[in-house]
C-alpha cells in the first residue's frame, strides 16, 4: 500500500514537471509577443533576446502614426464588418439548420447531401470567381462585398447547429401544433429560446471570422489601403519593405486584438467542445 | 479472415476489434464497390424513368387542359389569372417579361459566344481624321464565360418557374372543376410561416449559397477545361476551350509541372499522416494527464493550452516564422548555447520538420479540449482489469487507451486529415511554401495542394492549372469522406445490433 502511494507521488510529480515544461513552450510566444510589443529599440531580428529597453511608443503610434497603416481606420472597418456578418450569419445559420433539422419536406435529403459536397471542394478554389462577380455587380474592394463574402455562403455551416437542433424532442412541436402554432412560432417562440448555447455559439464565430481571415480580405481589396481589416493590415507590416520599421508595432497590434478574441474564446470554449464533438466523433 | 458472430466480436479486445472491421472492411470492398456501382446505376436509370414520365405528364396537362390551362403554356399565369387569382397571375406574367427582355437583350448574346468564348480581340486601329490609334474593344472571355453561367442558372430557375406556373394553372382546373374555392395569395402567404417554412427560410441563404458558392465554383471548375493563364489574360488576349488538356499536363506531358505535382502531392500526405497522428497521440497524452486523478489546478493548466487557440493563427504562425528565421530569437538563443545556426525554414528537410512540430504547438489544445470528454468515459473496468494483470502505464495506454479511442472516434480523425490536407494557415503563414525549389513550377518544398493552388491564383495567375487542382483535392477529399461514411454507417449499423 505505502509504496503504490509513493508511486503515485512519484508519478504526479513527473506530470507536474511535463505539464509546467509543457505550459512554459506554449506560452513562450505568446510571452514574446508581448514583450517584444513594448521594445524600444525597432527591427525584426536583434542579436539579442530580450528587449534592451521599453516604451509605450508602439502602442501611442498606431493610433498616432496612422499616414501608411491606419490602424483605428482598420479596426473600425473590421468591426462594421465584423456587426454586419455576424447579424447575417447568425440569422441564415440558424434558419438553414433548422430548417434541415426539424422540418420534413420532399427535397431535404437532397439539399444535406449538396452541402456535405459543397463543402469538399477547397474554400479559396472559388475566391477569384468571386472577386469577378462583386466586381460585375459595382462592389469589388468595398466593406459591402467583404460582408457580402463573410456571411454569404454562410448557410452552409449548418452542420453543427444542425447537431444541436436534432437534439430537441420532437415531441415539443407536436405538443405546440395542438395548442394551436404554427410552424414559424414554434421556431421563434419555442425552439430558439431552449437553443441559448448554439446562438452563442454561431454569433462569436461568426463575429470572430472577420478578425482572423485575411486570404479573401486581400484577394477583395487588393490594393485599397483604406477599406483593409485588421488581419490584412497587420500582414503588411511584415513585409519585407516593412518589418523593419514595424515589427514592433505589429506586436502592439496583435496584442490589442488578441485581448478580445482570447476573452470571448475563453467564454465560449464549452460551447466549442460541445459543438465539435456532437458533430465530428460517433460515440 | 472469417466473419465473427456478434458474440464472438464483442469479446475481442477494442484493438482486435479495430483489426478485424478494418479486415472486414478490405475483404467487403470489391463487393462494396460493385454494389455502389449497382445502385448509382440504378438511381441513374430511375431518374430517366422519372424524368421521362414528367416530360409525358406536362404533354397529359396540355391534351387534358382547358383553353386557360392551355394559354398558360405560352402566357404565364394564365391559369391564375383568368380564375381569378389575379396577384398570383400577375408575378408570373412580370417573370415571363423580365426573362424575355433579359435573354434578348443579353443573355442570348453571351450564350451564342460560349463556344469560342470570344474572337475579337482587343485591336488598336489608326484613325486618319484625328491622327491617333483608337482602341476597338474586344470579347472578354472571362465576362463571357461568367455571364453564360449566370445566364444558364438563371434559364433554369425559369424553366423551374415555368413547370410550377403550368401544375399551377391544372390544380386550378382540377380544382375549379370539384367547385372549390381557389386560395388567394393572403392564404399562400399564410402558408409561407406554416406549412411552407421551409421556403421562407431556405430562400437567402440559398440565394446567398447559388451566388457565392455555387456560381463561383461552376465557373471555376470550366476554367479547368480552358488556358485561362498568365499568357492569356483578358481584356487584352482571349482564352478558349482545351478540353482537358490541363490535367494532361498536371499528370505527364508537361515534366515540370508533373513533377512539381508529384512532389507536392506525396509531401501533402506525408504531412497529413504526420500532423494528424502527431497532434491525436500527443493531445490525448496531455489530456490524460490532466485529468489524472490527484493532478490539482486542472482548470488552470487547461487555460493555458487554450490561451494557445485563442491568440489568432496568423499572429502566431507569423510571429514563429520570424523567431525561426535564420537570424531569429530562436537562433540567437541557440548561439547562446553554442549552436551553430539552424536553418529551420530555409532548407527543406528543416523545414518540413519544423512545420510538423509548430503544428503540434497548434493543434495540442484542440485535441486536448475534444478527447477530454470522451477519455473519461473509458469503461474503468477495462483500467481496473489491466492493472491487476500487471499493466504498465504505457502498456495500459497502447493497449487500451489508444485503440478504444481510435475506435471512437475514427470518423474525426479522418475528418481532421482531410482537414490537414486542406490546412492552409499553418504552411502560409509559416514557411510561405518554402523553399522555393527550382525543380518545381511555382512551388516550395513545404507547399501543400492548396497553398500552391493559392499561389498559383494570387501570384502568378495560372488560373486553369489551379482549378484542375483543385478538382484534384476535391476528388481526394470526397473519396475519403466516402470512406468515412462507410465506416461510421457500420459502426451506426453495430449500434442498432446492441
Amino acid at each position: 500500500m505505502k509504496s503504490s502511494r509513493a508511486r503515485s507521488i512519484a508519478a504526479n510529480s513527473a506530470i507536474y514537471v511535463i505539464l509546467s515544461v509543457m505550459g512554459i513552450l506554449w506560452l513562450i510566444p505568446i510571452a514574446w509577443l508581448v514583450l517584444i510589443s513594448f521594445r524600444a529599440e525597432p527591427g525584426a531580428w536583434t542579436p539579442y533576446i530580450l528587449p534592451q529597453s521599453y516604451t509605450l511608443d508602439n502602442y501611442t503610434r498606431l493610433f498616432t502614426d496612422t499616414q501608411l497603416f491606419n490602424y483605428p481606420r482598420w479596426f473600425m472597418n473590421t468591426l462594421i464588418v465584423a456587426i454586419f456578418t455576424c447579424v447575417i450569419s447568425t440569422v441564415m445559420v440558424l434558419m438553414t439548420s433548422y430548417t434541415l433539422s426539424r422540418l420534413r419536406f420532399k427535397s431535404r435529403k437532397g439539399l444535406l447531401n449538396l452541402g456535405l459536397i459543397l463543402g469538399m471542394f477547397p474554400g479559396f478554389m472559388s475566391m477569384i470567381a468571386i472577386y469577378y462577380i462583386l466586381k460585375a455587380m459595382g462592389l469589388s474592394q468595398s466593406l459591402l462585398a467583404l460582408i457580402m463574402v463573410y456571411s454569404g455562403a454562410s448557410g452552409l455551416g449548418y452542420f453543427i447547429a444542425k447537431g444541436f437542433f436534432d437534439t430537441i424532442p420532437k415531441a415539443l412541436d407536436e405538443a405546440a401544433i395542438v395548442d394551436g402554432a404554427n410552424q414559424n412560432t414554434i421556431f421563434w417562440q419555442i425552439i430558439l429560446p431552449l437553443s441559448k448555447p448554439i446562438v452563442i455559439y454561431t454569433v462569436l464565430t461568426s463575429f470572430m471570422a472577420p478578425w482572423v481571415d485575411f486570404i479573401f480580405v486581400s484577394v477583395i481589396m487588393k490594393d485599397n489601403y483604406n477599406n483593409y481589416t485588421i488581419a490584412l493590415g497587420l500582414y503588411q507590416m511584415l513585409t519585407r519593405e516593412n518589418i523593419y520599421r514595424y515589427f514592433t508595432q505589429f506586436c502592439a497590434g496583435a496584442v490589442l486584438i488578441a485581448i478580445p478574441i482570447t476573452i470571448l474564446f475563453v467564454i465560449m470554449q464549452k460551447y466549442y467542445v460541445s459543438g465539435v464533438t456532437g458533430g465530428a466523433v460517433k460515440g | 479472415m472469417i466473419e465473427l458472430e456478434y458474440i464472438d466480436y464483442v469479446t475481442l479486445s477494442p484493438l482486435r476489434r479495430l483489426f478485424y472491421r478494418l479486415s472486414q472492411g478490405i475483404r467487403h470492398l470489391p463487393r462494396r464497390t460493385v454494389d455502389l456501382a449497382q445502385r448509382t446505376g440504378g438511381r441513374i436509370r430511375k431518374r430517366t424513368l422519372a424524368f421521362g414520365r414528367a416530360v409525358k405528364s406536362y404533354g397529359t396537362i396540355f391534351r387534358q387542359g382547358d383553353i386557360k390551362t392551355r394559354l398558360s403554356y405560352l402566357v404565364m399565369g394564365a391559369g391564375s389569372f383568368l380564375r381569378g387569382q389575379v396577384a398570383k397571375g400577375l408575378i408570373f406574367l412580370f417573370l415571363q417579361a423580365a426573362f424575355i427582355v433579359y435573354m434578348v437583350t443579353f443573355g442570348i448574346g453571351q450564350l451564342a459566344l460560349l463556344p469560342t468564348l470570344g474572337i475579337a480581340t482587343k485591336k488598336e486601329i489608326w484613325n486618319e481624321k484625328l491622327q491617333i490609334y483608337e482602341y476597338i474593344q474586344g470579347d472578354n472571355s472571362m465576362l463571357i464565360l461568367l455571364f453564360s453561367v449566370v445566364t444558364i442558372f438563371i434559364v433554369f430557375a425559369f424553366l423551374g418557374v415555368y413547370l410550377a406556373n403550368i401544375r399551377l394553372a391544372y390544380r386550378n382546373q382540377q380544382a375549379a372543376g370539384r367547385g372549390e374555392h381557389l386560395p388567394g395569395i393572403v392564404r399562400d402567404i399564410r402558408n409561407l410561416f406554416d406549412k411552407n417554412l421551409h421556403v421562407t427560410f431556405l430562400s437567402l441563404p440559398s440565394l446567398g449559397i447559388v451566388m457565392f458558392t455555387i456560381l463561383p465554383l461552376i465557373f471555376m471548375i470550366l476554367i479547368a477545361f480552358t488556358n485561362y493563364d498568365k499568357s492569356h489574360q483578358p481584356p487584352g488576349n482571349l482564352f478558349t476551350w482545351v478540353g482537358l488538356e490541363n490535367f494532361r499536363n498536371i499528370f505527364w506531358s508537361n515534366p515540370t509541372q508533373s513533377r512539381t505535382f508529384v512532389g507536392i502531392f506525396q509531401w501533402t500526405l506525408v504531412w497529413a499522416f504526420f500532423a494528424t497522428f502527431s497532434n491525436y497521440i500527443l493531445g490525448m497524452i496531455l489530456a490524460l494527464m490532466i485529468n489524472k486523478k490527484g493532478i490539482r489546478f486542472k482548470k488552470f493548466w487547461r487555460t493555458v493550452f487554450i490561451v494557445t487557440i485563442a491568440v489568432p493563427q496568423f499572429v502566431s504562425l507569423l510571429l514563429m516564422s520570424r523567431m525561426l528565421a535564420d537570424q531569429g530569437a530562436m537562433n540567437v538563443f541557440l548561439g547562446y548555447l553554442g549552436i551553430g545556426p539552424v536553418p529551420f525554414l530555409t532548407t527543406a528537410l528543416f523545414a518540413r520538420i519544423t512545420v510538423i512540430v509548430i503544428n503540434i504547438w497548434v493543434g495540442i489544445p484542440y485535441t486536448m479540449l475534444i478527447t477530454s470528454g470522451i477519455l473519461m468515459n473509458i469503461p474503468a473496468d477495462l483500467y481496473e482489469s489491466a492493472r491487476i494483470d500487471g499493466a504498465g502505464v504505457v502498456k495500459t495506454f497502447t493497449h487500451i487507451t489508444l485503440p478504444y479511442m481510435i475506435f471512437v472516434t475514427t470518423p474525426y480523425l479522418i475528418t481532421q486529415f482531410v482537414g490537414n490536407i486542406n490546412n492552409f494557415n499553418v504552411i502560409y503563414l509559416l514557411t510561405g511554401g518554402g523553399p522555393l525549389s527550382l525543380d518545381y513550377y511555382q512551388g516550395g518544398k513545404t507547399d501543400l495542394l492548396v497553398t500552391w493552388l493559392y499561389k498559383l491564383t494570387v501570384n502568378n495567375q495560372d488560373y486553369n492549372l489551379a482549378s484542375a487542382i483543385g478538382i484534384i483535392i476535391f476528388l481526394i477529399t470526397a473519396s475519403l469522406s466516402l470512406l468515412v461514411y462507410n465506416l461510421s454507417g457500420s459502426s451506426r449499423k453495430e449500434e442498432s445490433f446492441q
